[in-house]
């Protein structure tokens, strides 16, 4: 999957960057939240589940990629980025086979079935994620913190009890292992607007719009405590910087990009005020990227010379 | 005789109208959560489908052709409204499972699909035959599909617990996305063996032809109105030639 996509009007630069260089920044990118999930998690062993499931997913790509008499692409880093992701977005107390179920549905049905890289119509990581979801509620919607059952941060903040934000920021909190730590996130994150991996469109316009949402609908007004505890609660940190920007899965235009985000914002807000659950943000990038063909299509740029004011 | 065994062959394997002809879709992923819900939708189907074949056939000759449609429907309509007050009566728990599908059976497209494609052409035994052969086959798919969903989203099979007692039911099964996986995975399994029999040598099952009157085909756009012929006119052919 190393060739060169022509997507765009003309004219085009060439690039050294291949895909398996990206993929591999973005499991640098990762690495700060894997072991603060691992470390905050230690009591509930999750660094078994990581593992278990990264592993599940390059596996699962090789042995279907032999089985179908396809190229082997292990090596460009597309099956651990999601396979790391999955586990990121799991409960630290998950059974470990459930992680190898949504391995290989992320890889199989999800990624594989469709083409492959670059032909995924949704994130695979957060199909997975949704998959487990449907299939096994209890398990993925228990959270424990050193070893205390309760619910997490976005549960009480719906109930309208009072939550730490210092404590959601740093991560000592319930959640998936992935998302608990702001700090963390925002420090992979860092790297890979540095490394121009990721440019800024799409988590701003995600975040904005967001914030704007729960200004207006949230009940609390230009209440920064409850704006903050909302932006650093559950896997909206996680999902705006990791997983919206998914290249595959996400507008290739810059308008596109902008719509995409406000979509998310939208979405993400209307579940987490409006849902049946406190968390909304695994379903708002599904949907999203559900969207993201009929974006591109209204958002198509002129060729140099076509077009203009008339 | 042979001509009927024929039918029923056709209709269970060669032209399967859940695996082959991909029709009536809309009970077939709605309903088949449970084994016995399949079975059920399946039998249901299936009386429907040798009665109205029956009278079709029988009325083929009455019924005008610019009518025709309006009449398949209301003698389909009237078989469907006897099997919901029978199953209302006789298996009231099946029928609540069932719900709204069974009037809708008057609309599943296998039935109004074989009276105009074959019953409205044929004589009545081979019609009924017809309707066996297809009501099975929409039965045996439906079983297979409510099969394993069943196991795989409750651990059961008929009701009956199949899976050791540490199993975690996967509970997608049994929801709508469920329905689409494993007919995709029965279609693709079927897809594969059908594909081996192929590579054999034995006889490739194909399309018994599209008969006359791409007018009310629903595969006119795939086809651009060519008229696919028979296997038997296909020999005819062939002999001809040589």
């Amino acid at each position: 999957m190393n060739e060169n996509y022509k997507v765009s009007a003309s004219p085009h630069i060439r690039d050294r960057i291949k895909s398996s260089n990206i993929m591999l920044m973005v499991v640098i990118a990762l690495l700060p939240a894997t072991i603060f999930g691992i470390w905050n998690f230690r009591h509930e062993n999750a660094w078994i589940l990581v593992v278990v499931t990264t592993a599940s997913a390059v596996l699962a790509e090789y042995i279907y990629e032999k089985l179908m008499h396809k190229p082997i692409t292990i090596n460009d880093f597309s099956a651990v980025v999601t396979g790391l992701l999955l586990a990121l977005n799991l409960p630290p107390t998950l059974p470990w086979w459930m992680g190898v179920l949504g391995a290989v549905f992320a890889i199989v049905v999800v990624k594989q079935l469709f083409g492959g890289l670059g032909q995924n119509f949704m994130n695979p990581a957060l199909a997975a994620r949704c998959f487990l979801l449907i299939s096994f509620t209890g398990d993925m919607t228990y959270f424990v913190y050193d070893g205390v059952t309760g619910a997490t941060p976005l549960a009480q903040l719906k109930a309208g009890e009072a939550v730490n934000t210092m404590d959601m920021l740093i991560g000592n909190i319930r959640g998936t292992i992935g998302e608990t730590s702001v700090i963390a996130i925002m420090i992979g994150a860092m790297f890979l607007l540095l490394m121009g991996v990721i440019d800024l469109t799409i988590p701003a316009s995600y975040l904005i719009s967001f914030v704007v949402f729960i200004v207006i609908f949230g009940g609390h007004g230009l209440d920064a405590q409850y704006i903050t505890a909302h932006l650093c609660g559950g896997g909206l940190m996680l999902g705006a910087w990791f997983m919206a920007t998914d290249y595959v899965t996400s507008p290739i235009t810059t308008k596109g990009r902008i719509l995409y985000g406000i979509c998310l914002g939208l979405l993400t807000g209307l579940f987490r005020l409006f849902g049946g659950s406190a968390e909304g943000v695994s379903y708002a990038i599904i949907i999203s990227n559900l969207l993201v063909p009929l974006i591109e299509k209204i958002t198509v740029p002129k060729p140099f010379g076509k077009g203009g004011e008339k | 005789m042979n001509k009927c065994v024929e039918r029923i062959y056709n209709g269970l394997i060669k032209e399967n109208p859940t695996f082959v002809l991909m029709l009536g879709m809309c009970p077939t992923l709605a309903v088949t959560t449970s084994a016995v819900n399949g079975i059920g939708m399946g039998l249901s189907t299936t009386a429907v489908l040798i009665m109205s074949n029956m009278l079709i056939s029988m009325l083929r000759k009455i019924i005008p052709d610019s009518v025709r449609m309006p009449a398949f429907i209301v003698v389909v309509a009237s078989f469907v409204t006897i099997v919901d007050f029978l199953l209302e009566g006789f298996v009231p728990s099946l029928y609540d499972s069932l719900g709204l599908y069974i009037p809708l059976i008057v609309v599943n497209c296998i039935i109004l699909g074989r009276a105009e494609s074959y019953a409205s052409k044929n004589p009545v035994l081979p019609s009924i035959f017809d309707g066996v052969g297809m009501g099975l086959g929409f039965t045996l798919g439906l079983t297979c599909i409510g099969i394993v969903r069943e196991l795989l989203g409750a651990g059961q099979i008929f009701g009956i617990q199949v899976m050791p007692e540490s199993y975690q039911p996967i509970t997608i099964f049994i929801l709508a996305p469920g329905a689409f996986f494993v007919l995709s995975c029965l279609v693709a399994l079927q897809n594969k063996i059908k594909k081996a029999a192929a590579k054999k040598g034995k006889a490739v099952p194909q399309s018994a032809g599209c008969g006359e009157g791409c007018a009310s085909c629903g595969n006119r756009s795939a086809c651009g109105g060519h008229l696919i012929k028979t296997e038997a006119e296909e020999k005819g052919k062939e002999q001809g030639v040589q």
